[in-house]
């Protein structure tokens, strides 16, 4: 078994020689940026919710470089289809952080995406947005788009049928699609070694006959490459493929969760060592002169960001009662408008 | 005008659609070179070729999640569900995805797809190939479920069905497939979904039901004619809305209702329908209203299948029955 594709090792040191876009500042910079913002708008999430005023919510604290990885990949004319911890990839694909806090907040409009309105919205069926991403593939294959369809889920849905289903799908018509595992260790309080007897959450790729590939999942210059590289085979017509992403879960599984009730805090920390934001910073540091002036800078437009989306999101009214029968069907049906008419207008 | 069975007027349906609408894209097990097992499709992977026409890997999930990502990105998929008793695991992607995007979008991804299944007893199947689990469908929300019971009334509300931007389970009564045949148009005209059809007006007593059972209904009402009773027979058609309107101006002109289906009795769909009638229709009542359906066990193998199905004299009996109470 090859070692996890790493280009940054935990201290930032390179590991490897860095592909072209790593040798860019800017791009380096708008990388850490987006992993430091999303850590930024978790923690809000987070406190927001211990004062009532969010719904339960999944942190992605530890795990920012898959998402952002993965996103920054794509363009824009491929399809997001996430799971509900890549806030990450959601931001840096231009879905908003008030629409995020929307949807975490129990509001449906925060799935009305200004920004990529063909993304898919989070799935919490866990790993059934596997099929719709080889659907949104086949419809790419079938009206000539040159463009990918990526999904992301968890280490525990591998266990799923769907999961093993879809890839099947995408290996045998040549659909151009991209599954990221995102995995995290554990699948609420079930480690990844209890998930599956499988060597390698890559290896499932074998079955499908597709390539599947294990990345260093805290190294966001890792994810960005190998997901680069998956989509230019989608570009390329050569069908899909399957990355699995290492990285671990820092904090509970979501607000309704203890961890402690499963795991030790001596199992959690050696993992604050591999954290994706330190080795990138550090990075960043020592090649491209990122200063102290540069990270307070960076830190304190990102809180102010977070606070102003938290801000609107708070002011925002809820709908009326209306709202739940509007979008049910392009056009209400006449039974179902006798009961909007009971269910009244505010 | 040619004459076609249902099975005919499904085919000349999937085919007048994909030769109207590139985005409509037809896939299942088996629908391509073989035409699908009751072979509905019959023919159009040779008329539209394989990349419209998709035999898929064996997998319901798939067929049902991929229609839901597709639908979402701007095709018209037809799925096809090789029978009702391998539905079950689409549920998830129906119940879950499918029913609720426009809703948890609002608007911004919707999903036109259709899911097409055979349904229904009475051809001597084996085990799991002759359910009617129909009600489990009309219980989601944001979903459309749609029985056709003739060959004029299958070409016109597939087509409906498949024009129509959110999605719809088509249920195909398999016993009627090809035991009656008709003068169909291919004429692309679609008839209106949500809409229940009165196929024979009477003034004594309203018969409810859909699919194959609408045969045996139907002979009930002409022997009830014989006996001095006018019964008025209702096809739903729409189990998903349910035109309530119509079935409540029937009640109110009869007083009395028999609701008929094939499906278990208990949650079945006469049990809403009967629900709805107590609620509106109290007044017009003038006997209780009564449900025939299959009874409440499991769907037997075929050498008992004749006992489980509603038969005309099931249905006749229970006219009599609401005739006698007033
Ligand atoms: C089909 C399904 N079963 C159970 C759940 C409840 N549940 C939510 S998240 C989760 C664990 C998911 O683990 P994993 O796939 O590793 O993703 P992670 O939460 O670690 O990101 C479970 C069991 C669900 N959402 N969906
Ligand atoms: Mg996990």
């Amino acid at each position: 078994m090859s070692e996890p594709l790493r280009f940054l090792d935990a201290e930032g040191g390179c590991a490897r020689e860095l592909p072209d876009f790593a040798r860019d500042r800017e791009t380096l910079v708008a990388l850490y940026a987006a992993m430091v913002r999303t850590r930024s708008f978790d923690a809000k999430a987070i406190a927001l919710q211990r004062t009532g005023r969010l719904g339960t919510y999944a942190s992605s604290l530890g795990q920012e470089a898959i998402s952002v990885g993965v996103a920054s990949a794509m363009q824009d004319r491929d399809v997001f289809l996430p799971s509900f911890r890549e806030h990450g990839g959601q931001l840096w694909r231009g879905v908003s952080m008030e629409e995020l806090f929307l949807y975490w907040g129990g509001d449906e409009r925060g799935n009305d995406f200004a920004g990529p309105t063909q993304d898919f919205p989070v799935c919490i069926p866990v790993a059934s947005q596997f099929p719709h991403a080889a659907g949104v593939a086949l419809a790419m294959q079938q009206k000539g788009e040159n463009a990918g369809a990526v999904a992301i889920g968890g280490d525990g849905a591998t266990s799923k049928g769907d999961f093993y289903e879809a890839l099947n799908v995408v290996g045998a018509w040549g659909l151009p699609a991209v599954f990221v595992i995102s995995n995290n260790a554990w699948a609420i309080s079930v480690p990844r070694s209890e998930q599956t007897h499988a060597k390698t959450l890559a290896d499932k790729a074998i079955a499908a006959g597709l390539p599947g590939e294990q990345v260093d999942g805290n190294d966001v210059i890792a994810v960005r490459e190998a997901t680069g590289r998956a989509l230019e085979r989608c570009r390329a017509g050569d069908g899909g493929t399957l990355i699995e992403c290492l990285s671990y879960r820092l904090g509970d599984h979501t607000t309704a969760d203890d961890a402690s009730r499963y795991r030790d805090e001596t199992e959690v920390s050696p993992h604050w060592q591999e954290e994706p934001l330190i080795r990138l910073r550090n990075h960043l540091v020592a090649a491209h002169d990122w200063g102290k002036a540069d990270e307070e800078g960076l830190l304190r437009s990102s809180g102010e960001a977070v606070e102003a989306a938290a801000e609107n999101y708070l002011a925002t009214e809820p709908d009326p009662a209306r709202a739940m029968f509007d979008h049910l069907y392009a056009a209400i049906p006449e039974d179902l408008a006798a009961l909007a008419e009971e269910a009244g207008d505010d | 005008m040619t004459e076609l069975t249902i099975i005919d007027a499904i085919r000349t349906a999937l085919g007048r659609a994909l030769h109207d609408d590139p985005d409509v894209i037809l896939f299942g097990e088996d629908i391509g070179i073989d035409g699908g097992v009751f072979r509905a499709t019959d023919g159009l992977v040779q008329r539209f070729g394989a990349a419209r026409v998709r035999d898929t890997p064996l997998s319901e999930t798939v067929i049902a999640g991929m229609a839901v990502g597709a639908a979402a990105h701007g095709l018209k998929p037809v799925a096809e569900i090789q029978f009702m008793g391998f539905i079950y695991s689409t549920i998830d992607q129906l119940a879950n995805h499918a029913a609720r995007l426009r809703n948890r979008t609002r608007g911004r991804l919707t999903c036109p797809m259709v899911l097409r299944a055979p349904f229904g007893s009475g051809i001597k199947a084996p085990e799991h190939h002759s359910e009617s689990m129909e009600a489990m469908l009309a219980h989601i929300p944001g979903l459309r479920v749609v029985v056709p019971s003739s060959p004029t009334r299958a070409y016109g509300l597939l087509l409906a069905a498949i024009r129509d931007p959110d999605p719809v389970v088509f249920l195909e009564p398999k016993r009627l497939y090809r035991s009656m045949s008709e003068p169909v148009q291919d004429d692309g005209v679609a008839l209106p979904l949500d809409r229940a059809v009165i196929l024979r007006e009477g003034g004594d007593v309203t018969l409810v039901s859909w699919g194959a059972m609408l045969s045996e209904t139907r002979a009930a009402a002409e022997s009830l004619a014989g006996e001095g009773i006018d019964a008025e027979v209702i096809d739903l058609s729409s189990l998903k809305p349910i035109d309530r309107d119509t079935i409540r101006a029937s009640v109110g002109r009869t007083g009395r209702c028999v609701i008929v289906h094939e499906a278990p009795l208990t949650a079945g769909l006469g049990a809403e329908i009967a629900a709805d009638l107590a609620e509106h229709c109290l007044t017009s009542l003038v006997a209780p209203v009564r449900r025939v359906t299959g009874f409440d066990t499991v769907m037997p193998y075929p050498k008992l299948e004749d006992h489980y199905m509603p038969s005309v004299e099931r249905v006749r009996r229970a006219a009599l029955d609401v005739m006698e109470f007033s």
